[in-house]
């Protein structure tokens, strides 16, 4: 049995000044490297499948399978990309890591290439993170410095130059294909797959896109190997993570466990609601994953467990919200994160999210029409599944199931504004200080 | 490139002298040109990629940092570089948020009013800041130091609500705090984030973006409140993972890595089989795994 919480991607954030080389190192830092660099690149693919590592930026496709599907036999080169666009709303968990311990994100790329073949790398940061992309550039650098990037790594004979890349603000360049074309220099916007970035990715060459803590992952397991992995985790979801819990909440942040760890838990860790406070609803990984309530507070958060529920893990960006937040407001809200960030490609995704912002202002105000319940569902059934990309499926998520959950409040906004039922005063931050000085 | 270009005349034409490519159409006659190292420096972004092209982005940070804004002369001249039209620049330029087509102020404040934050406070910050600069979203302060915006989520949801100064984080803020912030920076004082750097300028932040290091990488801390809350616990209870050195080395852990191996083949048969029935990308969040 593991213990409770199990740090290994964040076991060194507290080591002082942890995002330069000389810390990383003392503390085992680019260890797995150097044991990469004897093991075949083959091998490499056939450890981190066999791991079990699924990709912990939302979607948990297995992360060594995608390596696989790179056919060596092209003869084009290999790219792997890393999506640090990290923007779904809840989602705190990349940007702490790459600040704290840029290193390890570094390690892991240059472990992933080799596995892959690649010779060029490209770290996709969003741009909105300055110190971020400043820790990053330094990581790179000291790297190279120290012969872990450039020509012949460690005497491999291997090479690797890595491009920190930053972005300029789209929601949407988090979809992997949307980040190629905007890493191309285009308007940030999905691309129709077959053929999938495997195939035909960044420049039409065969590419990997993975997230920045599933490539992170993988100098812990080249290190402690497959069965140290699974020792952690659930059955079908293996391994550690970072769970990032935020909202109304004694002491929100980044808490490390073994996949299947409940909300339960972590709310206890988490010191328990704030003074006073009842949980209402939460979302189990990012505003993408349909909402949950405190029925669901034992529910395995691990990928099957969530989803055994109607939701996702998503990225496991847990926002918890008390009964002092209107369901109404916080749905609006995101509905209209949905609308500014729909890049326009596809028209059930763009003229919908429009739309179901215009019946949502309506709600929010206590000025619903008869039938604006059912409206918003059709207009959601007909997002769902008939875009590119995800991003449309996502925008339905918070509605469907804050209706399926809180259908009387949707009653209640036909004639009572949000801000009546729940003042917005009392869910803020500074409000919980002046209750409880 | 420059002769031509409308902003370099002192008097711009009401009619010709107007950029009617944006929906604003401000354009001074006070942009700094851009020279010769800029254009040096921008074909230097262009040289880090295998196609030249996917240093557009970058090249737009870094027309930013040099004349606060993407100005139709920096459109033309990233154009230029990368054999591209002024259209094709100009429509990627108005894709992406942190572009900017009006003058910008000395600083850029960003509130987020995402869900999380705005129920945290964030949407109050933003109004007592608006009534406080008496201006609304995406405008700039009289005394030109402070353009405010409203920005989305920006993945620090444990220190909500978040305030971002010239793309610095400003954690767990209040109405107050905020305010105070703010006006340190139009006095000119020296202000600090909470998690980063001293704050430079917009402009300079501009060009970190775009590929440039300044030197204050060392500044602020690896991980503060929030970031170490789990690490925190484990360390006061003595919570740790597995360590590396238990599961290897000894006769029983090879037995069981070929017992693990024969399994993980099942697993990969099955779910070979599952990946080919359903593509990643339709299973859920945007499918950026």
């Amino acid at each position: 049995m593991t213990d409770t919480l199990t740090p290994v991607l964040t076991d060194n954030w507290d080591e002082d000044r942890a995002w330069t080389l000389a810390a990383y190192e003392r503390r085992g830092g680019y260890e797995a490297l150097k044991q990469a660099v004897r093991i075949d690149p083959d091998d490499l693919i056939a450890l981190v499948k066999d791991s079990g590592l699924r990709g912990r930026g939302g979607a948990g496709f297995p992360t060594g399978m995608k390596w696989s599907f790179i056919p060596q036999d092209n003869p084009q080169p290999k790219y792997l990309v890393v999506n640090a666009d990290e923007s779904e709303p809840g989602t705190c968990k990349d940007i702490p890591l790459m600040m704290a311990s840029p290193h390890t994100l570094v390690e892991g790329v240059i472990i992933a290439s080799r596995a892959i073949r690649a010779e060029k790398a490209f770290i996709y940061v969003r741009g909105e993170v300055l110190h971020v992309v400043r820790r990053l550039r330094a990581a790179v650098r000291e790297a190279y410095d120290a012969g872990y990037l450039g020509e012949d790594i460690l005497g491999s004979g291997t090479r690797l130059d890595i491009v920190v890349h930053a972005g300029a603000g789209a929601y949407i360049c988090g979809e992997e294909t949307a980040l190629l074309d905007s890493l191309e220099g285009r308007r940030g916007q999905p691309r129709l797959r077959p053929p999938f970035p495997a195939v035909a990715g960044l420049y039409a060459s065969p590419t990997v896109i993975n997230n920045v803590e599933s490539i992170a992952s993988v100098p812990a397991i080249v290190r402690g190997g497959v069965e140290w992995f699974g020792s952690m985790g659930s059955e079908k979801s293996k391994g550690f993570t970072i769970y990032s819990l935020s909202g109304h909440v004694r002491r929100p942040g980044q808490y490390e466990a073994p996949l299947g760890i409940t909300l339960r838990e972590l709310l206890d860790l988490g010191g328990g609601m704030r003074e006073g406070s009842e949980l209402k609803f939460w979302t189990p990984g990012g505003s993408s994953t349909p909402i949950l309530t405190a029925e669901h507070l034992d529910v395995p958060l691990d990928y099957e467990g969530v989803s055994a529920v109607g939701s996702m893990l998503g990225t496991k960006a847990l926002q918890v919200f008390d009964q002092t937040t209107s369901v109404i407001r916080a749905v609006l809200r995101w509905t209209e994160f949905y609308k500014h960030e729909s890049c326009g490609k596809c028209t059930p995704c763009r003229e919908g999210t429009w739309w179901m912002v215009q019946i949502l202002r309506r709600l929010d105000k206590g000025e619903g029409q008869p039938g604006d319940i059912e409206l918003l569902q059709d207009l959601c059934s007909n997002i769902l599944g008939r875009s590119f990309c995800a991003l449309g499926d996502g925008a339905t998520s918070p509605i469907t199931s804050a209706i399926e959950y809180f259908r009387e409040e949707f009653e209640a906004a036909m004639t009572t504004p949000s801000w009546e039922l729940f003042p917005p005063a009392a869910s803020t931050l500074f409000a919980k200080e002046g209750v409880a000085s | 490139m420059t002769t031509n270009d409308p902003g370099q005349s002192p008097l711009p034409d009401p009619v010709e002298g107007m950029v009617t490519d944006t929906p604003t159409g401000e354009e001074t006659p006070f942009d700094p040109a851009i020279g010769p190292e800029t254009v040096a420096e921008l074909r230097s972004l262009a040289d880090r990629y295998p196609e030249a092209r996917s240093a557009l982005l970058p090249m737009l940070h870094l027309v930013q940092s040099v004349q606060g804004r993407v100005t139709s002369e920096g459109i033309a001249t990233c154009a230029e570089i990368l054999g591209l039209s002024d259209a094709e620049v100009s429509a990627v330029a108005t894709f992406y948020t942190m572009y900017k087509r009006k003058p910008m102020g000395t600083h850029h404040v960003g509130v987020c009013t995402n869900t999380l934050c705005a129920i945290m406070g964030g949407d109050e910050i933003f109004d007592r800041l608006c009534g406080h600069l008496d201006i609304g979203s995406d405008e700039t302060s009289e005394d030109g130091q402070i353009t405010l915006e409203r920005v989305e989520c920006n993945a620090a949801c444990d220190f909500a609500p978040v305030m971002m100064v010239n793309w610095e984080f400003f954690d767990q803020q209040t109405p107050e705090s905020a305010i105070e912030v703010v006006d340190r920076l139009r006095a000119g004082e020296p202000v600090q984030a909470t998690r980063g750097a001293r704050i430079t300028s917009w402009r300079e932040a501009e060009r970190v973006l775009a590929g440039f290091e300044d030197g204050l990488v060392d500044e602020g801390p690896a991980a503060v409140g929030p970031s170490l809350a789990g690490l925190a616990i484990a360390r006061e209870r003595g919570w740790t993972a597995p360590s590396y050195e238990t599961q290897a080395g000894t006769g029983r852990a090879g037995e069981s890595k070929a017992q693990a191996e024969a399994e993980a083949d099942t697993r990969r048969a099955e779910s070979e089989t599952v990946a080919e029935e359903s593509p990643a990308d339709t299973k859920g969040g945007k499918g950026d795994d």
